[in-house]
């Protein structure tokens, strides 16, 4: 069974579904982290009622399972007249749920600045937004460049969730395939391929992460 | 010179400084010493715009003067922290570059150019290119010191300046706040070392708690 022939014939099949796997991935890095970025500002801001909403919103997407979020949304709430398209469904819970998570990393990032580096841009006649962004954001950045990795990492992996509201990514490419034809072989090759992705996704981190090292 | 009128700052109602009347001398060394929690670092804050005060007025060579509103480049209260708060991602050259750079508009290289005399000053000219965790706590101190200046600051404050530093450190230091007196810095030091603000200082605040 593992014979070139067999795997150059599923190959596309399974490229096929790694690259839906990839835009799943890909949109959801943009917009949790944009998204997280505004919750985490929420997080840290005086105003409480608005802190308090935020903190309930982080509370209830890392305290149920993603699974649940996503059958939520598209089987759920059609119940109720909202209809999601399959793929729209699959990434509007993946940003939800990834944004509460990013959120919270960029919260600790920012409360663990030293206060005082606000009053020495202050005492220098620096702006609020001058001093956020010379001296207090490429310090958060390299803070929670390893936590924002791991969850990079957990989000190739759980990318594969999408299985359940039947959207045809790497993984049920590889289950396709192995049902067809009676073999684990494209079990294998799936399994590689995340490696591969995750294996990339490690790669591009360290190179990050080393360009911050030149300070601590 | 800077005067101080019947200043008032509390927190949560408790007052921390009662109707304070003070002035500072242009070219001078100003101590101010007393026990801790008698509000010397406060004091200090408000000087500097950190804190706002509940009554009283500043004037700042005769004219009021708000530091905690103040934007104005030309009338700067320069601070070196006791933890010097140096930026930790920025090299010693861009500490000290920063803020004429971000504030007072200047070019680079003209920035480079200016401070040049600073640093030598300070003798820092071989650690420019470091980062703040590569220097000793005197070094740091030093960079703190330059960064300060940098902003040609009316007055220059210091917060327990011999605090963070080995005990050997202290004639260095106060050689070098001489030295910047001799350059026509006027400095306002916060200590409780009374040997240190002896020799350094050429008129001395004691501060008490209030009851
Ligand atoms: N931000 C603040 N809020 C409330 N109390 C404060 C604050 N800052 C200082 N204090 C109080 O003011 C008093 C004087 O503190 P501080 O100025 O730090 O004294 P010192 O520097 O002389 O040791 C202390 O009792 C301290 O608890
Ligand atoms: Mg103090």
């Amino acid at each position: 069974m593992f014979n070139i022939n067999y795997i150059s014939e599923i190959i596309p099949s399974l490229l096929s579904g790694a690259s839906m796997t990839l835009q799943v991935f890909c949109w959801t890095i943009v917009g949790s982290l944009i998204l997280g970025v505004f919750l985490a500002l929420g997080l840290v801001s005086k105003f409480k009622p608005f802190q308090a909403i935020i903190s309930a919103y982080v509370w209830l997407m890392r305290g149920t399972p993603l699974l649940l979020q996503l059958i939520f949304i598209f089987y759920g709430l059609p119940t109720v007249g909202i209809v999601f398209p399959r793929y729209e469904a699959a990434l509007l819970a993946f940003i939800l749920n990834y944004a509460a998570y990013f959120a919270e990393i960029f919260r600790g990032g920012l409360q663990s600045v030293d206060k005082g580096q606000y009053e020495a841009g202050r005492v220098l006649q620096m702006t609020y937004w001058q001093t956020t962004k010379k001296v207090i954001l490429p310090q958060v950045a390299k803070i929670v460049l390893p936590s924002i990795g791991n969850e990079v990492i957990n989000l190739v992996k759980d990318s594969s969730l999408v299985y359940v509201i039947g959207i045809g990514d790497l993984l049920r490419a590889g289950n396709v395939a192995a049902a067809r034809d009676v073999t684990l072989v494209p079990f294998i090759l799936v399994g590689i391929m995340y490696l591969i992705l995750t294996g990339i996704c490690t790669f591009l981190l360290r190179k990050v992460e080393k360009h911050y090292s030149y300070f601590k | 010179m800077l005067e101080l009128k019947n200043v008032v700052k509390s927190f949560n109602g408790k007052t921390i400084i009662n109707n304070l009347n003070l002035k500072i001398q242009d070219g001078k060394i100003l101590t101010i010493v007393g026990p801790s929690g008698a509000g010397k670092t406060t004091l200090l804050r408000c000087i500097s715009g950190l804190e706002k005060i509940d009554s009283g007025e500043f004037l700042l060579d005769g004219q009021p003067f708000d530091p905690y509103e103040s934007r104005d480049n030309e009338s700067v209260i320069g601070v070196v922290f006791q933890d010097f708060q140096l930026f930790p991602n920025l090299s010693v050259i861009d500490n000290i570059t920063l803020a004429p750079i971000n504030v007072l508009h200047q070019k680079e290289t003209e920035a480079k150019e200016r401070v040049q005399n600073i640093i030598e000053r300070l003798d820092l000219t071989k650690f420019v290119e470091q980062y703040p965790y590569q220097l000793s706590g005197g070094q740091k101190q030093r960079v703190a010191i330059a960064r300060a200046l940098a902003m040609n600051p009316s007055i220059l404050c210091y917060d327990e300046p011999t605090s963070a530093l080995d005990p050997e450190l202290r004639n260095e230091v106060s050689k070098l706040i001489l030295d910047l007196k001799e350059n026509g810095i006027t400095q306002v030091i916060i200590t409780h070392d009374i040997e240190f603000a002896d020799k350094v200082a050429d008129d001395t605040l004691t501060v008490k708690p209030v009851d």
